[in-house]
């Protein structure tokens, strides 16, 4: 860009009533006080009588950090030295030195919002003629190469299109966080990669999510990097299991997510892009593929996207959040390694006891009947199912209790071979005559969430290799 | 404005950002290979000679033509050449 000349300069817009207000003025100024410039930022004819400077690219109210128009400007020595944002009668006048001007305006008219910030330039602007400050790799795509077919084409997708990550969209992506772009927020698995707040966002772009979502997808990255939940190990298994994402607190309504009807299924954008950016930086940061280092054998849908929020409005109980040790109002997302949902129907329980029971004869399920103490769980409890468990005054801590003491089995019916199954616990001396629980002490969580109607619940199984051995749920607050 | 395209790379970027040709075989043993006439003139002319060299050092060779070489190949026609072949020899001229 060329230096602006000294004296007055005066950005403005056509589509600006308090420009046009200001025309007269700006004429008095271009006889009366010295150099002067109008930058106009929608119409070269305007203002009229004044010499024009044509900025409909923008390029100058960018470098000026335009907000408002009409913006009046005095530059003296190539530098700035005043500045009056919309029309204030004793600053235009202290700044072009015309003590009568304005006589008929007002003390003030505020201005009109400035063209190069509003939302569909800013990031444009910034990639043009600014340092965008972006540090990742440019790809040129081909003439010819289709943009997202380009992204398959070099491995960065889960098998559903991604959305092509631009300049723009990634600078857009980074207007949802605070933090440095350039900032580590850790190493991800397998290839222990250095994923930076930049590397996250575009991914988060690819995913298909909004800014607003990023600090949730950079809690997310980060609680699967804590070393408890063991990401590199669930990545590699031949199990099921994937990272799922419950999300807490003010950030849910915030961003919009789903608690409600169809929480697991698909339909909301946060629910669905924040799951699923969590597995392209797996993927791409990481490294980690089916084929490659991810041996499942079956995998499960949820390795698409797997997050949801908590319904804390339709329950009595305290917030998972809460019950894992964050302040009530703190955002938080909780991760666990997570297989497919199993449903539980129960249209006839109306009392606590005998739901509790239809909740432990579905959860002895989990990976095996007779398999103990391995997979932890989650049950989530639905709205219906709820009622009954409140009405009759149960706290969570109370179901927990009760599904404790419900899952104990004796081990002579879990040994190998028992009950004609040859799969089962190994035959240690002194072991059949124990009463051996369904989960750890730990293993057994329990949420709230879905739609209103259909007396259901669901369980969603964890890896076998749950607990200090393999994966433990994590728990990481949402900052900016 | 430029109409020139640009991605910000998702990865580690620990590969190249220009995307390799596949390896060249070290050598035909074991491998399928296939023989593709584009329906160029003469096309055929060249590819039986490369089929009886190749022939003569023991290679199995499938034979396969497209319809028209003013058109890609049809999709089924490249998904039968894929299930059935490690490597390809096509003629592009006359």
């Amino acid at each position: 860009m060329e230096t602006l000349p000294d004296g007055l300069i005066a950005v403005v817009k056509r589509d600006c009533p308090t420009c046009i207000v200001v025309v007269p003025e700006l004429r008095e100024i271009a006889a009366q006080a010295g150099p002067f410039t109008a930058l106009s930022q929608d119409d070269p004819s305007f203002p009229e009588g004044v010499a024009v400077i044509d900025d409909r690219e923008l390029e100058r109210s960018y470098h000026l950090k335009i907000e408002i128009v009409p913006t009046l400007i005095r530059m003296r020595g190539g530098r700035e030295v005043g500045r009056a944002v919309g029309w204030n009668k004793a600053e235009w006048r202290g700044l072009s030195g015309i003590k009568t001007l304005g006589e008929n305006l007002p003390e003030n008219r505020p201005g009109c919002g400035a063209i190069n910030i509003e939302p569909e330039h800013e990031a444009r602007l910034a990639i043009r003629f600014g340092d965008t400050g972006l540090h990742s790799r440019r790809i040129t795509l081909g003439p010819l190469e289709d943009d997202i077919e380009a992204c398959y084409d070099r491995g960065w997708s889960d098998g559903l299109p991604i959305v092509p990550p631009t300049e723009e969209r990634v600078l857009r992506m980074l207007s949802g966080t605070t933090r440095d772009p350039r900032e580590i927020i850790g190493v991800i698995p397998p290839n222990l990669a250095e994923c930076s707040v930049e590397k996250a966002a575009v991914n988060a772009v690819m995913a298909g999510c909004k800014p607003e979502y990023l600090p949730v997808v950079l809690a997310a990255v980060e609680a699967a990097l804590i070393d408890k939940f063991c990401m590199h190990g669930l990545l590699c298994t031949t199990y099921f299991s994937g990272p799922m994402v419950i999300v807490n607190g003010p950030v849910r309504g915030a961003i919009g997510m789903n608690s409600g009807g169809n929480v697991l299924g698909q339909g909301n954008r946060a629910n669905a892009a924040i799951g699923r950016a969590l597995q392209l930086v797996i993927r791409n940061v990481g490294g980690g593929k089916p084929g490659g280092i991810d041996k499942s054998a079956l995998g499960n849908p949820g390795k698409y996207t797997y997050c949801f929020a908590e319904d804390e409005e339709g329950s009595d109980w305290e917030p998972l959040s809460v019950e894992r040790g964050f302040a009530p109002g703190v955002s938080t997302v909780t991760l666990f390694a997570a297989d497919g949902m199993q449903g539980i129907v129960d249209q006839q329980s109306r009392e606590p006891h005998s739901l509790a029971r239809s909740f432990a004869g579905a959860l002895r399920v989990v990976s095996h009947p007779k398999l103990v103490m391995a997979a932890d769980a989650f049950l989530v409890v639905g709205p219906e199912h709820g009622r009954v468990l409140r009405e009759a005054g149960w706290t969570k801590a109370d179901l927990k209790e009760e599904l404790h003491a419900l899952l104990r089995f004796p081990a002579r019916e879990l040994l190998r071979g028992a009950g004609g199954m040859a799969e089962g616990l190994p035959p240690i001396p002194g072991l059949e005559d124990k009463v051996l629980p369904k989960f750890r002490p730990d293993g057994l969580n329990i949420v709230r969430a879905g739609g209103g109607a259909g007396m259901f619940s669901a369980i969603i199984a964890g890896w076998g290799a749950s607990g200090e051995m393999g994966s433990q749920p994590v728990t990481k607050e949402v900052n900016g | 404005m430029s109409n020139q395209r640009i991605l910000l790379d998702p990865t580690a970027e620990s590969e190249p950002a220009d995307r390799a040709r596949l390896a060249r075989p070290e050598s035909l043993d074991g491998l399928r290979v296939g023989l593709l006439d584009i329906s160029k003139p003469r096309g055929d002319v060249f590819l039986n000679r490369v089929e009886e060299l190749l022939t003569g050092l023991g290679v199995t060779i499938s034979r396969y033509k497209k319809p028209t070489f003013t058109r890609v190949a049809p999709v089924d026609l490249l998904q039968q050449i894929s299930a059935e072949c490690d490597v390809v020899v096509e003629g592009l001229a006359d």
